[in-house]
């Protein structure tokens, strides 16, 4: 990895949760970058870390949630330092987010024309309120909405959830950012309606160069879209590598044994399922939290928290037995 | 592994119909102003130990089938025949132990295992409460019997005495699976049994149900709308769209050879966890269009790329273009 072709750089990163049951390690020293102009898949399951992550690198995270650790750097500048009013700007002008259910994420009670150019406005001081409407029809025209000029007054209820989605994707591309989350930006639509959605981000990335982050449990979406894949497990990074090496030559049991689990559509295929459950990460097991799941278990995962070791170049893996593998 | 179909249908479905009023608004007089067309006119069979999968997207009618097999909505119109017996007539003109015991042949397995499990009542309760029900079981066999179907759905005895609340998503799953089982059903409608597990526990879930299905001689309608699994777990494939099925053959058929524009589009549109393996993705225009005023014609003209005047005026029917493929297309030869 060179550093310097890095737009994102996330160190060590730690978000706790201090619920009344006890604290909750979502994050647990998590690290993993984001190369300019590239889509990296952020991949993993329910309580990964995978959408506390980014929040936390949007510096968004909803309480009892709090940072306690790590340092992220965007474009070679550490962010997690910086005041919330710098932090402010950079949310939306460099960094956007597209949210995984855009029925919450959107007002219901402001047109999409209140909403989208309030964002412009807000971030360019001396501009005109025609010339923010124009921008904004421009991007719904963009973003394949039918009628952009009259649908621009409609409320958020009178469109499809596919149309929503569109529409929280141009509100994320309002600012220009150089750097795009987006945080299972088609779970909630249907396969036809996601395919769509799926193309539209491939041809905003080709137009305007932007880096993604792509947040999804989707193994297929992440074959599709990726170019890098992040595997996080229970609030760690378990594998960081290319995604053709992802998919063939894997160094860590858990992306293994996820590969093996999904099935597919072109084949059928043995499943093998993954035995136990996600674990609770107030308690979260010893060692390496994948053990108490993982056929290769020995002595020492449960004992030792396997390092993150590049087995090969640009290939990252936090297994004590990835050697055996 | 999904069921052979040996022995015969054991349910028949004919010319199935569940429409869905709608009312204008107004607190005195509401006068129903449309019909939400959620099941037009299907028939389809389910055979002894076979396993039907039924896709489609939201809104296409395929929960409200399953519920209506079930008459936990009832049909509009049409025939559900269960082992050569009108399930509908049992259930209004039949003796409640006739209707009682048409409930025990066939039970469902919810998709949300969180809603559908009573969290006041500890698993025990939950699974011998269809015994207090049907009175199947002798009550000294209760707690032999709950502890034997746990056992079968891989869990444990100590767990009976737990509660809801203190199990995972796969677990709770597991413990639905296992009430619907309480009865010893024929046929088990599973509405979208996977779909909000973790992706790890999906696997063992779907492993769960392919056993089942081997050691009991179970049948399933397996409802989804992740084709992938369907693949996975269904002998034969039924898809819907706007309340019509649209094609229907063996799963092997539909998902190497569909012949209906709106399958193809379909299985192109799911993305394959290989990143060497690109298909060339068809993209629908628009969306599902409004099913209380589904287009004339065929319903998927409006979106359909084949689409002809003929298409837009004719309504196709479902017809048999190869053996056991039935496709709703006027052009469904041209896609062979």
């Amino acid at each position: 990895m060179e550093p310097d072709g890095d737009i994102l750089r996330v160190e060590d990163l730690r978000t706790y949760f201090f619920t009344e049951a006890g604290v909750v390690r979502a994050v647990d020293g998590v690290s993993f970058a984001v190369k300019k102009g590239e889509t990296m898949g952020l991949v993993g399951e329910t309580g990964s870390g995978k959408t506390v992550a980014s929040y936390s690198v949007m510096r968004v995270v909803p309480k009892p949630g709090k940072i306690v650790g790590g340092r992220v750097y965007y474009d070679g500048e550490e962010i997690l330092s910086k005041s919330e009013e710098d932090v402010r700007k950079l949310r939306g002008e460099q960094i956007a987010m597209i949210f995984q259910d855009p029925n919450s994420s959107l007002n219901p009670v402001f047109s999409i024309q209140e909403q989208l150019t309030d964002i412009i406005l807000s971030h360019n001081g001396g501009m005109k309120k025609e010339e923010a409407l124009e921008t904004t029809i421009r991007l719904l025209d963009k973003v394949g909405m039918p009628e952009p000029e009259t649908r621009v007054r409609w409320y958020p209820h009178q469109f499809s959830g596919g149309m929503r989605q569109r529409i929280a994707i141009a509100r994320a591309l309002l600012l220009r950012p150089k750097l795009l989350f987006a945080d299972e930006p088609t779970t909630n639509l249907d396969v036809t309606i996601q395919a769509q959605v799926l193309e539209l981000l491939k041809s905003i990335k080709n137009e305007t160069g932007t880096s993604m982050v792509l947040i999804t449990h989707d193994m297929g979406i992440v074959a599709d879209m990726t170019s890098r894949v992040t595997v996080l497990y229970a609030g760690r990074v378990a594998e960081i590598s290319d995604t053709n090496t992802t998919y063939r030559k894997s160094l860590h049991p858990y992306t293994r044994a996820l590969l093996r689990s999904v099935p597919r559509v072109d084949e059928k295929v043995d499943l093998e399922s993954i035995p136990g459950n996600v674990p609770n990460l107030i308690t979260p097991p010893s060692g390496c939290r994948f053990h108490p799941r993982c056929k290769y278990a020995t002595e020492v995962c449960s004992e030792k928290v396997p390092p993150l070791e590049e087995a090969e170049e640009g290939h990252f893996t936090a297994c004590h037995h990835w050697r055996e593998l | 592994m999904e069921g052979t179909n040996n022995g015969g249908d054991l349910l028949t479905v004919k010319n199935l119909v569940k429409y869905f009023p709608v009312y204008s608004r107004g607190i005195l007089l509401k006068k129903i102003v449309g019909y939400v067309h959620a099941v037009d006119d299907i028939s389809f069979s389910i055979g002894r130990g076979e396993t039907l999968g039924l896709v489609g997207e939201s809104g296409c009618g395929k929960t409200t089938t399953g519920k209506a097999l079930l008459h936990l909505e009832w049909p509009t119109s049409g025939q559900i025949v269960f082992e050569g017996e009108d399930a509908t007539k049992i259930f209004t003109n039949g003796s409640p132990e006739r209707a009682l015991s048409m409930r025990r042949n066939m039970q469902m397995v919810f998709q949300n295992p969180y809603g559908s499990l009573d969290p006041r009542m500890t698993i025990y309760d939950i699974i011998s409460e269809p015994f207090r029900i049907h009175n199947n079981v002798p009550r000294k066999q209760w707690s032999e019997r709950v502890y034997a179907l746990l056992k079968l759905v891989g869990l444990e005895p100590y767990h009976a005495e737990r509660y809801p609340h203190e199990f995972s998503g796969g677990q709770r799953q597991r413990i639905g699976i296992a009430r619907a089982l309480a009865v010893g059903p024929k046929l088990i409608v599973a509405d979208e049994p996977v779909s909000s597990l973790d992706v790890s526990v999906r696997a063992q879930i779907l492993n769960l149900l392919m056993d089942l299905q081997k050691e009991e001689g179970l049948s399933f309608l397996y409802i989804s709308h992740d084709l992938s699994s369907v693949r996975q777990i269904s002998r034969r494939t039924a898809v819907m769209y706007l309340g019509r099925i649209v094609e229907t053959a063996s799963s092997e058929d539909i998902f190497s050879k569909p012949l209906h524009p709106y399958t193809m589009a379909l299985l192109s549109a799911i993305p394959i966890p290989d990143p060497e393996k690109k298909v060339m993705r068809i993209i629908l225009p628009g969306e599902v269009p409004s099913a209380i005023d589904p287009p004339k014609g065929c319903r998927f003209n409006p979106r359909c790329k084949y689409a002809t005047d003929r298409c837009r005026a004719e309504e196709p029917a479902l017809r048999e273009v190869e053996e056991g493929h039935l496709v709703a297309c006027h052009y469904a030869e041209n896609f062979m």
